[in-house]
């Protein structure tokens, strides 16, 4: 079995929902799309208040290059457009519909479009891990790169999160299909589906459907965090590193989580945008965690009373998995393209513990996948010494939490780096422009 | 007897060479400092605040004495008047002086004001708070509360309040060297005019959201109803972005925007209390 060379961490996996099968829920009685739900310029709205809308309908336009179309999950009426929050607490423009139950199916498929980058692109497609890149972008790999592997992410590395294995059991063809149009797209002929060990069954599927396909092949990989990095996967892979500060696409690789490509399937060939995704909806004291397939902008609220309601002892809720999510500052909030799980967790096993002083043991540096010193990292970033943290590689930080998950006097190691690595990006761009 | 002669003309001896080595060393490496740099440097406060965009108070007293003009050259942290007196050293013309400026929190949201939904329990640190997110309070544009422009001031000027969880910025001791507005991730603090005798008004409230939703998050957000504008009648307070703002070169002091505030957003300071006017008959 593959993985990474360096660094990383064996963690507990706590997969309470493996296995469990997708659970569709009834469609939400408003929905709320917010308009910023990928990395790039927020999409512009090209709809008003009392406009109806289809199911599947446009309804903002991307705003540039790197941006994402965003369409209706549901047939129903616009009632406003807002400002809203998002789960980190912040303020947001959205578009609110509310649902016409008395049609609540009728799909407005997407024109039929051959071109896969621009089916993906009119479908509003983005990364479905959690980054939520404009998919179209990563589709159209720099001229100068030639591609010769696509691998696709389903490693799944981050404990609790079962969406994309409920998908691999639930799709599986739709997957390859998806799989297929993103090699006729970028032109790649050699596949590899990395599936970590822990999920056998999506491993056996997958094979079999997989055997008489030439340049697909599933891969096992053995289970390590975060092996679902773009740079740790390709490197377990196909044993090529990828350089300090360039893509995968540098060393000839292209990476898609799985499922952003059934996404794709859906797209090009049922005309369907993304305004659905499966989210794991998990915690030790949730009643009925699981995997429940609902539209985009479905409230919070709904999802966790789908999985049995808040338990009384919640400390946090965490959206996306533990290591690499953020604690919701509220739960008014709604979901988006790149939400893949909600986490509860009650208050004895999400609190931080106090800080202790760094007693040199080493852990951070030998967890540390991407080969930094975080002790120091997080140092320069407290004492403000943007240029040493350059120098230190600081922009190589892939966020991973490995580094605060082994500190042993519990210091917010991951926390200082993160602010410490967006001064270096500020510092790095404006020395580019000068 | 003997021997302590020795001693003495040996180590006599040894002393001479060692200061004719030390005296030949400091006349090969000799580096002439213009002398106005030791001058000027006298003049300034020494606490290497940053405040005037040199890593140091030598680091500006050198570009003083260096500059052909004295214009882009301020020292926001010394007394009324250095810049003259370092004029006069250098013989330049110093630009006329600004008034003194003052640090003020552009936030009223008091515990009491703003309605919290979360617990923060990360570290105290405001940029690392408001990398996560909007921390424990509802508002994204408020204070944090983590003094992280408490730690940057030299001069000992901020200090939280516990029962309002806001910084409190000592007057007296604030040198306006503008630390602390580099330091607050959400830009609260302002370097704003002191007033004469202290005395100034500002809207201390950053919130950019409607009023509507504004409101919803802190009891003393401005709301953009666009009131005091109204009622100013010097033209001084312009409402942009959902937020006033209170032109400090404007404003007469007159108070009439206070009272008008519906949320009470907009706060004075060092106003002599006001007079009880008896109605007597």
């Amino acid at each position: 079995m593959k993985t990474f060379s360096i660094g990383g961490l064996h963690l507990p996996e706590n997969k309470l929902t493996a296995g469990q099968p997708v659970e569709r829920l009834p469609l939400p009685a408003e929905v709320t799309l917010l308009l910023s739900q990928h990395i790039g310029a927020p999409a512009r709205p090209i709809v008003k208040k009392g406009d109806t809308v289809m199911r599947g309908q446009l309804v903002a336009e991307p705003s540039g290059a790197l941006s994402s179309a965003i369409h209706s999950p549901v047939c129903g009426t616009v009632s406003r457009i807002d400002t809203v929050k998002t789960p980190q607490g912040l303020s947001a423009e959205a578009i609110i519909i509310k649902t016409d139950e008395s049609r609540p199916d009728a799909l407005c498929s997407l024109s039929p479009c051959s071109d896969v980058v621009e089916a993906t692109r009119a479908a509003g497609i983005v990364g479905m891990g959690g980054a939520a890149f404009p998919t179209p972008v990563k589709l159209t790999p720099p001229a100068d790169t030639q591609p010769d592997t696509l691998i696709i992410n389903a490693a799944e590395c981050e404990p609790f999160l079962t969406c994309d294995h409920a998908l691999m059991l639930a799709d599986p063809d739709g997957v390859i299909s998806g799989i297929r149009l993103i090699m006729q797209a970028t032109g790649v002929n050699h596949c590899v589906i990395a599936i970590e060990s822990n999920k056998p069954d999506a491993i056996k599927l997958l094979r079999r459907l997989t055997a008489s396909i030439p340049g697909i092949e599933v891969m096992i990989m053995q289970p390590r965090y975060p092996q679902g990095g773009e740079k740790q996967l390709t490197e377990a892979v196909t044993g090529r590193m990828i350089a300090s500060g360039k893509l995968p696409a540098a060393a000839g690789v292209i990476v898609h989580n799985v499922a952003t490509a059934r996404a794709i399937h859906r797209a090009v060939t049922l005309g369907e945008p993304l305004i659905e995704r499966i989210v794991t909806v998990t915690g030790p004291a949730l009643s009925r965690p699981g995997n429940y397939l609902a539209a985009i902008g479905t409230p919070l609220r709904t999802l966790i009373e789908a999985a049995g309601g808040l338990p009384e002892n919640t400390g946090k809720v965490i959206i996306g998995g533990p290591m690499m999510g953020r604690a919701a500052a509220t739960i008014d909030s709604f979901t988006v393209k790149g939400m893949s799980g909600i986490l509860v967790l009650p208050s004895d096993l999400s609190s931080r513990q106090p800080e202790e002083p760094c007693i040199r043991c080493g852990r951070c540096v030998s967890a540390c996948p991407m080969g930094l010193e975080p002790y120091l990292l997080s140092t320069y970033s407290r004492m403000n010494m943007t240029d040493e943290a350059i120098d230190a590689l600081v922009a190589n930080c892939i966020e991973c939490g490995s580094c605060s998950y082994v500190c042993p006097s519990w210091r917010p190691l991951t926390d200082f780096i993160r602010i410490g690595k967006q001064r270096a990006i500020s510092v790095l761009k404006s020395r580019k422009q000068s | 007897m003997h021997i302590i002669l020795i001693s003495i003309i040996a180590l006599g001896a040894l002393g001479i060479i060692g200061s004719i080595m030390l005296w030949g060393v400091s006349r090969r490496f000799h580096v002439d400092e213009d002398p106005k740099i030791g001058l000027i440097e006298q003049l300034l406060p020494g606490a290497n605040c940053g405040g005037c965009g040199r890593s140091g108070c030598h680091d500006f007293a050198r570009a003083c004495a260096g500059a052909s003009s004295l214009d882009n050259l301020i020292c926001p942290a010394s007394e009324p008047g250095t810049m003259q007196k370092i004029a006069a050293i250098t013989g330049l013309e110093a630009k006329k002086s600004d008034e003194p400026k003052v640090a003020v929190i552009r936030c009223g949201g008091s515990c009491d004001k703003r309605t919290r939904f979360s617990a923060y329990d990360g570290p105290a640190s405001c940029a690392v708070a408001n990398s996560l997110g909007a921390a424990d309070g509802n508002c994204p544009f408020g204070c944090l509360g983590c003094g992280d422009c408490v730690s940057a001031c030299k001069w000992h000027a901020i200090s939280i309040d516990p029962s309002s969880g806001l910084p409190v910025v000592d007057e007296d001791a604030c040198t306006a060297c503008g630390a602390c507005v580099k330091a607050c991730p959400r830009s609260i603090i302002e370097l704003r005019r002191k007033g004469p005798r202290g005395m100034r008004i500002w809207v201390a409230c950053s919130n950019r959201e409607k009023g509507a939703a504004a409101i919803k998050e802190c009891k003393a957000a401005c709301i953009a109803c666009g009131k005091c504008a109204r009622t100013c009648s010097h033209d001084a307070i312009t409402v942009s972005g959902n937020l006033a703002y209170i032109d400090p070169q404007k404003c007469r002091l007159c108070k009439k925007c206070i009272d008008i505030c519906p949320t009470g957003a907009i706060l004075s300071a060092n106003f002599p209390p006001k007079k009880n006017i008896s109605t007597t008959e």
